[in-house]
């Protein structure tokens, strides 16, 4: 066997286990930590791929930004020692159901792969980050530039969406709503 | 960035600029007078128009990375997004005093809200297209909400920011599938892959399709209008009317755009489902607004029944022989649609009142003996909508007809015609409360409604004398084929 080889089983056998431990930890905080150390270790296997940008995307994105996320709204809701149960009857089974299905996809996928390399056009691109830069602010500077705009409009909207109107007396906001409940009860 | 794609998107950047400064001029602005914001506001949008208009002699061109296009379609549809913005800010300035949520940033954020249309209608880039679509839908999420205390407003906003990412997805999963296919996202070069190299047509069919349900998303039609009666009933009023007119009016400029400049031969693949799709917006529209007693939801569902009708004129896309009368029957029905909305709205904007009642039909009672000038606008809108002859309305339904029988959809004219019979009898009832109902209704002092209301009446009325004008200019229009 060749190292790539036994680095990806490694690789594998701790993502999968890491899966497995999200699903079956008590602890939604030990949940949201295997899924980041699942996250960094796809990363890794993006960086075997040879797309060391969708690597570095994975970790910092996935890994970084989300999961903290993930963590704080844990943290804040006190979600660490919600007791698992089931909000939703009969989740196990369809989620067994669906489980089942895509692995037969996968394993059908597998036998017929025979016109799978057809499926999508091929391209040949460098893939490092310093080519995907050069695309992304000469070819796709616009598109670039338009995301900072939308990123500014739904920070404005947060903005004004949660701010305390200084207009409306402290109270009266929930005096209205007091008024909408009872009137669509 | 290149020259070229400065002279393109001149007025929208222009557009951008000015939402920008606006954001940050309000800050001095008080707040009893946030009329200077809208005026402003105002100003912004008529400069754009004009810099829009003066780009009218420009030829048809993309940039050198082909992510933008400046063609005569695409500046039809700004003048008409522009002017919907116009709109936009006249409704909206009276009314936000009156529900006391007089914020300088609705005015900026409609403003972002018309640049995305703008980018949206020349975007020739499934990229752009998607980016356009997101900078177009988040104002309007947040303007939803801007009633925020409200109830209704906070259901409404939440309503339409779920199920509008839900159908970005849609976009972006159809977008990536196209792109599997093709190795393309720009859409002559996507024309050109399914002409010369193998594609792997199941993969893209699929994308194809995913992206024509995410649109379909965003121009309620059917099956994916559930969204829209709870959203239109809960947004602010005024962003109801911009909504239903001008993201109606882009969702179907990007349609257009798409099926003609990319997906043309595969027309026999998506035309069945356009096809469907039409014929199933226009009957289900047109039933459930029947029994609607708010005319907030009456006219959310007749926009979806209009949203059918639009579709109806993209079904024959893929025919050559009737490109040209698709897209001027496409645009001038939307130049119909949005002064019969806008006008409507803007009555039904006058007629509410400040804890959201004067809504339902019956407040409309006696409104012919009160406010005859109000009432005579209304019935010009209603009577439009309908498309009784003498409106605007008549000549759009009569150019999508005369579209679908010549491409050979002789049985989607016919349920059009059907289902516009159908809606003779919701449009005619608000005409049987305001004249033969005794009634005093309360119409709010808001002489912007009342000048909205009637110079878009007049319009409706007018322009039908001369139809044929806006058809040459919006036929002259014609799409950039590759």
């Amino acid at each position: 066997m060749s190292p790539a080889v036994i680095i990806f089983i490694v690789l594998a056998l701790v993502a999968v286990a890491c899966a497995v431990a999200m699903l079956v930890s008590k602890n939604a905080v030990y949940s949201a930590l295997f899924l980041v150390l699942n996250f960094a270790t796809i990363g890794v296997i993006y960086l075997m791929l040879g797309a060391p940008f969708i690597a570095v995307a994975q970790i910092t994105v996935y890994a970084g930004a989300i999961m903290v996320l993930f963590l704080f709204v844990i943290m804040l809701l006190g979600g660490e020692n919600l007791r698992l149960g089931e909000p939703l009857r009969g989740q196990r089974l369809i989620g067994l159901i669906f489980g089942a299905v895509l692995l037969a996809e996968i394993v059908l996928l597998l036998i017929f792969r025979s016109g799978m390399d057809q499926m999508v056009g091929t391209l040949t691109i460098d893939t490092s980050p310093a080519a995907l830069g050069l695309e992304m602010f000469n070819k796709y500077s616009l598109p670039f530039e338009v995301t900072s705009l939308v990123l500014l409009v739904a920070v404005i909207g947060a903005v004004i969406l949660t701010r305390v109107d200084p207009i409306r007396r402290p109270g009266k906001p929930d005096q209205d709503r007091k008024d909408q409940s009872g009137r669509q009860a | 960035m290149n020259s070229d794609l400065l002279t393109i998107l001149l007025p929208t950047l222009a557009l951008t600029g000015w939402a920008l400064l606006l954001l940050l001029v309000d800050l001095w602005i008080p707040r009893e007078h946030k009329g200077i914001t809208a005026v402003l506001a105002a100003a912004g949008l008529a400069a754009a128009l004009g810099l829009t208009l003066s780009q009218g002699r420009l030829p048809a061109m993309t940039d050198s990375t082909v992510m933008v296009i400046s063609d005569g379609y695409a500046l039809f549809l700004d003048v008409l997004f522009l002017a919907s913005g116009l709109a936009g800010v006249a409704l909206a300035h009276e009314y936000l005093k009156r529900a006391n949520i007089a914020n300088g940033e609705y005015y900026a954020l409609l403003l972002f809200s018309v640049a995305g249309m703008m980018l949206m209608a020349h975007a020739y880039n499934l990229i752009l297209i998607f980016l356009a679509l997101e900078l177009l839908s988040i104002p309007l999420y947040i303007l939803s909400g801007i009633n925020r205390p409200r109830l209704e407003s906070e259901e409404s906003a939440l309503k339409y920011f779920l199920l509008g990412a839900f159908s970005s997805g849609f976009v972006l999963y159809g977008t990536a599938l196209i792109y599997g296919a093709t190795a393309r996202t720009d859409l002559p070069g996507i024309f050109a892959a399914l002409q010369s190299a193998p594609v792997n047509p199941v993969i893209f069919i699929l994308g194809a399709v995913l992206l024509l349900v995410g649109l379909a998303y965003k121009v309620s039609a059917v099956p994916f209008h559930m969204w829209t009666p709870d959203v239109y009933e809960g947004a602010p009023t005024p962003v109801t009317g911009f909504m239903a007119v001008a993201v109606k009016a882009a969702g179907f400029a990007v349609l257009g755009r798409i099926l003609m400049a990319a997906f043309p031969t595969v027309g026999k693949d998506l035309t069945p489902i356009l096809w469907a799709l039409a014929a199933l917006t226009m009957l289900v529209g047109n039933l459930a607004a029947i029994t609607q007693k708010s005319i907030k939801r009456m006219l959310a569902y007749s926009s979806i029944a209009h949203a059918g009708y639009l579709l109806m004129a993209l079904v024959p896309f893929s025919n050559r022989l009737v490109n040209s009368d698709v897209q001027a029957s496409l645009l001038f029905y939307l130049v119909a649609y949005a002064l019969t909305g806008l006008g409507a709205w803007a009555v039904v904007t006058a007629l509410e009142k400040q804890n959201g009642d004067g809504l339902k039909l019956e407040d409309y009672a006696g409104l012919g003996k009160s406010h005859p000038w109000l009432a005579l606008a209304m019935t010009v809108f209603m009577l439009s909508f309908t498309g009784i002859p003498l409106t605007l309305g008549f000549w759009g339904k009569f150019y999508l007809f005369r579209t679908a029988i010549e491409g050979g959809f002789t049985l989607l004219a016919v349920i059009g015609v059907v289902t516009s019979l159908i809606s003779a009898y919701y449009y005619l009832r608000v005409l049987m409360y305001m004249y033969m109902r005794a009634g005093s209704p309360s119409v709010e002092r808001a002489p912007w409604l009342q000048v909205t209301a009637v110079a878009a009446a007049l319009a409706v009325v007018l322009i039908s004398f001369i139809p044929n004008v806006l058809l040459n200019l919006a036929g002259n229009s014609l799409l950039l084929l590759p």
